[in-house]
Order: C-alpha cells, then sequence, then structure tokens
C-alpha cells in the first residue's frame, strides 16, 4: 500500500521497474493456472465420459453382464442383445482395413523418400495429405456409387475366381460387404500412415544410408536393411495412428458395410461395426434396454480402442528397444 | 622439388616421431612400387556449377597411408567419396577425367557399383553404426555381399573387431546395440565393420574429429598397423595427426592439389609456399 505513492512520484522508474515485476509474478502464474487448468481438464472430461457411458449402460451391464460380449443375438423387439458381430466387424473391417492399406502406404512413403524424383516428392506427399481432409461421408457416397458397383462386377467375382478355395472369399456377392468396408477403410487411413511414416523415414539420417551404400548395398537393399529398420518403431506409431482411425470410423463404414449383426466367414458377407450400430440405432432405439445396450457397446468400444492402443504401445516398446530412432517417433 | 641443404625444423609436428611407429623406408615418391592402388587421372568434379575440384592427377601408393590436408571446403571430402562414388546421389553432380582403383576404372559405365564399394571401405567423420547388435553391425558388409559363409561370420566378425582393437571391450556384449558404445568404440567397430567387407583402400574422413584424446590415439595406433594390409587415405584437419600416421601427405587448397610427397618431407621442407602457410597456422 504504502509503494503506491511512491510509484506515482517517480513515474518513470515505476514505468520500467513496475511491469517486469508483474510480469515475473502475476502473468507467469495466471499462465500457469490457465495450463494446468487445461491439462488437469482432459483427464476429468475423460473420467466423465467413463462414467456416463458406464451409468447409461448400467441396465444392459446388470442384464447380460459379460455375456453380451459371446452373444450374437440382437432383437430389440425380444430385448436380447449381444455384442459380438459387433465387435467381430469393427475388428475385422479394421484389420483388412490395415493388410490393404499399411502395405501400399509404406510403398508410397519409401518411394517418396527414397526413390522419387524430387521434384514430385513435395507436390506427391501434399496429395495425399489432402485426401485426409476429405468428410467421410463423400467417402461413403463415392463408395456407394463407384467403389461398390466396380467391386461388385469384376473385383469380387475375380477374387472369388482365384482365391475361392479360402472361406474368406466364398459366398454370394451382394455388393455392401465386410471387404467393401474395409477398402473404403483403407483408403481412408492410407493418407495418414502415409504421410507419419513418410516423416520418419525423412528423419532417417543420411549417415545411415551412407553407411549402407558404403558398404556395398544397393539402394533398395540399403533402405530394407537400413533405413526401414532404423525407422521401424516410428512406422509401427503411423500404423497405430492408422488402426486408430479405422477403429472409430463411422460413416463411410455403415454406408458400405451391409449393417447386418451377424458374424460370417466371408469377407464378401455383410457385417456391422460397433460405431455404425450405435451412430445407426441410437435415434431410432425406443426401449430403455435398446438404449442402454448402445451405451454398453460404446462403453466396450472405448475399452476394445484402449487395449488396442496398449497393446500397439507395448510392441513400439519392444521393438524400440535397441533401435536409435526409438520412441521419440511418435 | 627443391630440397633445401637445412631442412626448417617444424618441432611441433615432428615431436612425436613416427619412425618410431614404423620403420621408414628410403625415400621415394608416390608410384615407385608400381601401378599405384588409387590413380586419378585428370579428374575434376563439380556439384551443378560449382567447381569443387579442378584437374587432380596423382597416384595413391599401395598399403601405405596417405594424408589429404586442406583449408575447409577445398573438397577433400568430395575427393574421398567421389573414389567411392558416394556423391552419386547428389542431384546435378559432374565430373570429367577418371580414378582408377586397383587399375579398374571408377566411373566407366560397366562398373559395378557393389564391387566397387566392396573393395573400397569407407569410414565416416562421425561414427555412424547401425542400430543393429554389435555383431550384426561388423557383419552386414559379409552377409550382404556373400563374402563369407553364414557359419564362418562369428569368425570373420572376431577378427574385424580385434583386428579394429575392439574385441576386448565387445566380447561379452555382442548382442548389445551398436549405438550403445562410447564414440570412440562406435567409430573403430565402424572401421571393423568397414573391414570386415574386405576392402583393399579405406578411406576415413575426419575419423577422430568426433573422438577424445585418448581414442584419437587408438585410432591412429589402428590406422598404422592397417596399412599393413590395406591402402589408406585419410582426410584431416590435425597436422600433428598426418604426421603420426601417413607416409604420404597432400595438400589440397581450392579444389586443386598443391603438393603431394613423403610425409616428412612435405612437413619439413614444402615445397609450396601455400602449404608452408597452411602447415605452420599462417593461412589466409
Ligand atoms: N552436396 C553438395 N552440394 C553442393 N555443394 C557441395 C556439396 N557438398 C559440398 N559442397 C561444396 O563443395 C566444396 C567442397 O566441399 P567438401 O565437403 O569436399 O570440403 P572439405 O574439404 O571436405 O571441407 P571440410 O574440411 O570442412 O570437411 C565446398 O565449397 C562445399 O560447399
Ligand atoms: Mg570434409
Amino acid at each position: 500500500m504504502t509503494a503506491l505513492p511512491e510509484r506515482a512520484v517517480t513515474p518513470t522508474a515505476a514505468g520500467s521497474g513496475t511491469p517486469l515485476l508483474e510480469r515475473g509474478s502475476g502473468g507467469d502464474r495466471i499462465f500457469q493456472t490457465v495450463l494446468t487448468l487445461g491439462a488437469v481438464t482432459i483427464p476429468v472430461l475423460l473420467g466423465f465420459l467413463v462414467l456416463e457411458l458406464w451409468t447409461g449402460a448400467r441396465l444392459a451391464i446388470g442384464k447380460f453382464g459379460l455375456g453380451f460380449v459371446t452373444s450374437s443375438t440382437w432383437d430389440p423387439v425380444a430385448e436380447q442383445f449381444g455384442a459380438l458381430p459387433l465387435i467381430f466387424g469393427t475388428l475385422l473391417s479394421s484389420l483388412v482395413a490395415l493388410v490393404i492399406a499399411v502395405p501400399l502406404s509404406l510403398g508410397v512413403a519409401i518411394y517418396l523418400t527414397e526413390f522419387a524424383p524430387k521434384v514430385i516428392r513435395e507436390p506427391v506427399a501434399f496429395l495425399i495429405g489432402l485426401l485426409a481432409a476429405i468428410p467421410s461421408v463423400v467417402y461413403g457416397l463415392w463408395g456407394i456409387f463407384v467403389l461398390i458397383p466396380i467391386l461388385r462386377t469384376s473385383v469380387f467375382p475375380l477374387l472369388r475366381d482365384t482365391l475361392g478355395f479360402l472361406p474368406l472369399f466364398q459366398g454370394p456377392i451382394y455388393g455392401p460387404s465386410m471387404l467393401a468396408a474395409g477398402i473404403i477403410l483403407a483408403i481412408m487411413v492410407m493418407p495418414y500412415i502415409m504421410s507419419v511414416s513418410r516423416e520418419v523415414l525423412l528423419a532417417v539420417p543420411d549417415t545411415q544410408r551412407e553407411a549402407a551404400l558404403a558398404l556395398g548395398a544397393t539402394r533398395w537393399e540399403t533402405v530394407v536393411t537400413t533405413v526401414v529398420p532404423y525407422a521401424r518403431s516410428g512406422i509401427i506409431g503411423a500404423v497405430i495412428l492408422g488402426l486408430g482411425r479405422a477403429l472409430g470410423e463411422t460413416m463411410a463404414v455403415t454406408m458400405l458395410i451391409g449393417n447386418r449383426h451377424e458374424i460370417a466367414a466371408s469377407l464378401f458377407a455383410p457385417g456391422y461395426t460397433m460405431s455404425a450400430a450405435i451412430a445407426n440405432e441410437f435415434s431410432e432405439a425406443v426401449g430403455d434396454m435398446h438404449l442402454s445396450a448402445l451405451a454398453y457397446v460404446a462403453f466396450l468400444l472405448f475399452v476394445v480402442t484402449v487395449l488396442v492402443n496398449a497393446g500397439a504401445r507395448l510392441l513400439i516398446w519392444r521393438v524400440s528397444r535397441g533401435s536409435a530412432a526409438g520412441g521419440k517417433a511418435l | 622439388m627443391t630440397t633445401s641443404a637445412t631442412p626448417r625444423a617444424h618441432p611441433g609436428f615432428i615431436a612425436t616421431p613416427r619412425a618410431s611407429l614404423t620403420p621408414r623406408p628410403p625415400a621415394r615418391t608416390p608410384g615407385q612400387r608400381g601401378a599405384p592402388a588409387v590413380d586419378v587421372r585428370d579428374f575434376s568434379f563439380a556439384y551443378g556449377s560449382r567447381r569443387v575440384l579442378r584437374r587432380l592427377s596423382f597416384g595413391i601408393e599401395r598399403k601405405s597411408v596417405t594424408a589429404i590436408i586442406g583449408p575447409s571446403g577445398c573438397g577433400k571430402s568430395t575427393f574421398l567419396r567421389s573414389i567411392n562414388r558416394l556423391n552419386d546421389l547428389i542431384p546435378g553432380i559432374r565430373h570429367e577425367g577418371d580414378i582408377m582403383v586397383e587399375g579398374t576404372s571408377v566411373f566407366s559405365p560397366s562398373t559395378d557399383l557393389v564391387r566397387l564399394r566392396q573393395q573400397v571401405g569407407m569410414v565416416f567423420q562421425r561414427p555412424n553404426p547401425f542400430p543393429k547388435s554389435v555383431f550384426d553391425n561388423v557383419a552386414y558388409g559379409p552377409s550382404l555381399n556373400l563374402l563369407v559363409a553364414r557359419r564362418d561370420l562369428p569368425d570373420l566378425v572376431e577378427r574385424c573387431l580385434r583386428q579394429a582393437v575392439l574385441w576386448d571391450e565387445v566380447k561379452d556384449r555382442l548382442d548389445e546395440p551398436g549405438t550403445a558404445l562410447s564414440g570412440g568404440q562406435q567409430q573403430r567397430l565402424c572401421i571393423a565393420r568397414a573391414l570386415a567387407n574386405r576392402p583393399e583402400v579405406l578411406l576415413m574422413d575426419e575419423p577422430c574429429s568426433a573422438l577424445d584424446p585418448v581414442a584419437t590415439q587408438r585410432v591412429e595406433e589402428l590406422i598404422v598397423e592397417l596399412k599393413r594390409d590395406y591402402t589408406i587415405v585419410i582426410v584431416t584437419h590435425n597436422m600433428q595427426q598426418a604426421a603420426r600416421v601417413s607416409d604420404f601427405t597432400g595438400f589440397f587448397d581450392r579444389g586443386e592439389l598443391v603438393e603431394l610427397g613423403e610425409t616428412e618431407r612435405v612437413f619439413t621442407s614444402p615445397a609450396h609456399e601455400r602449404t608452408e602457410a597452411y602447415i605452420t597456422g599462417r593461412f589466409g
């Protein structure tokens, strides 16, 4: 309090001294508080989310228990619910997506970082990055109008003729199917896997490439024996990012997967995913039990995502031991 | 060549008599022992429009150490990387003339790059081991180039690690990543890795610049040891090092070879004023 009149008397000294003081104490404290609040908010929100899912699902959890996870019935009229086909569909469609997308995106990333002419590297990477900005409903429409007709008339019959000895490629061909959803998911996650693995490959020091080349490796051998192993944990990270996208993707999947609560061995058969079922049925659910079952599904989706991510992180951790790139790439 | 009657003394450089490391043969000039291992013929090199090496012509003698010295940016690394064509990756490079390694043209279109690079090993300024085990680092070249049967790899790896004076330090940690070794150990690992490829010529680009004095000394001893079996070309900024390890010294300036001769002669009575200015630190 006594300081105030003094400041008024010597405006120049106060003018230069006071703001410094305030910046040091008050400003920093406010900034720190805001940041801390922000950092605390996220786990708290997550906690509320899980709690909300849990309370919403309590009815279904009470009635079906863990049997919900192993049952395949989905009968809103009889109020009997089981999520196995949904879990199966979510995991399988994502798996199909990765099987298609990982080799392709890695191939493109390797081509762009190691082999492509300098002038096309950046433009192509930019264009592929743009693919990530397309709304998923557009992918869904494109899938319905372009992809499915092509698949139904040429790709699926070809697959059935050549690989038909596998149960995966048997049975009637409808169009909307697990495979169609997997393919659209693959197209959607490719930009992510491609961009991230490209960054990771770019981060591999040139001294590594030179070491291999100077020992007589061809450029291809250099990539396979040196560059990719050096970047492997980062590449796994890229794949996990893609997997995360695929597991949660809703719109495009529900437009192409056929939306049937069934487990089929054939990829030509329609299926369903957890997120698609929630999106489709939530607004139409009438009974409390139906709503609660959907909340249970949402809760399971959360659990599956966490488990998959935890497993993947464990994988990175194991792989990155002994690798210079280590977990840094993530 | 000028031979002054009383050689000017440069005690700083000759203080450690390299003669104590290797008995000095009678005076000779490069090329006297038959055809040189590396024969540079009117070789010029440019990055795009920037001319970096100008009409180099000289020979590098087999089973000897040739040091290349010269101010920063004069093209020493470019020269080394021309011998194993590591510059190929850089777009827009141009060259004229040729370099012969053991009688084979480096730049002829029919040159087998894989064979050339197996024949000409390289050790880089910064140790660059692969993030693989110590064993796999050394075994990389031979297994890639199928130099030995798989079952003979352990022997070869041990031999090369011994040659690189690293065996005792790593024999119990062959499975550990090479990147977990100390800097000096990593550099010796890189030397072992290069040796495992059974090269004839070994190029070393400032191999000690990232090392402490103790590690530097070990690598220098190693270089002197290795010249019994290999032709070594070493780029260094360290005059004492050039004086200690090399038989011949070449002084590069602005892309030209100013002079090349026996190390003792070059350091005690340089034929060229620029050389003298450089080695006495009055350069500029
Ligand atoms: N990739 C490149 N593209 C264009 N110019 C280059 C490239 N690499 C080197 N140069 C140029 O060529 C010249 C010689 O470079 P170089 O690396 O051979 O020099 P150096 O003698 O090894 O120098 P230092 O002692 O600093 O290592 C320098 O002027 C450098 O700027
Ligand atoms: Mg250099």
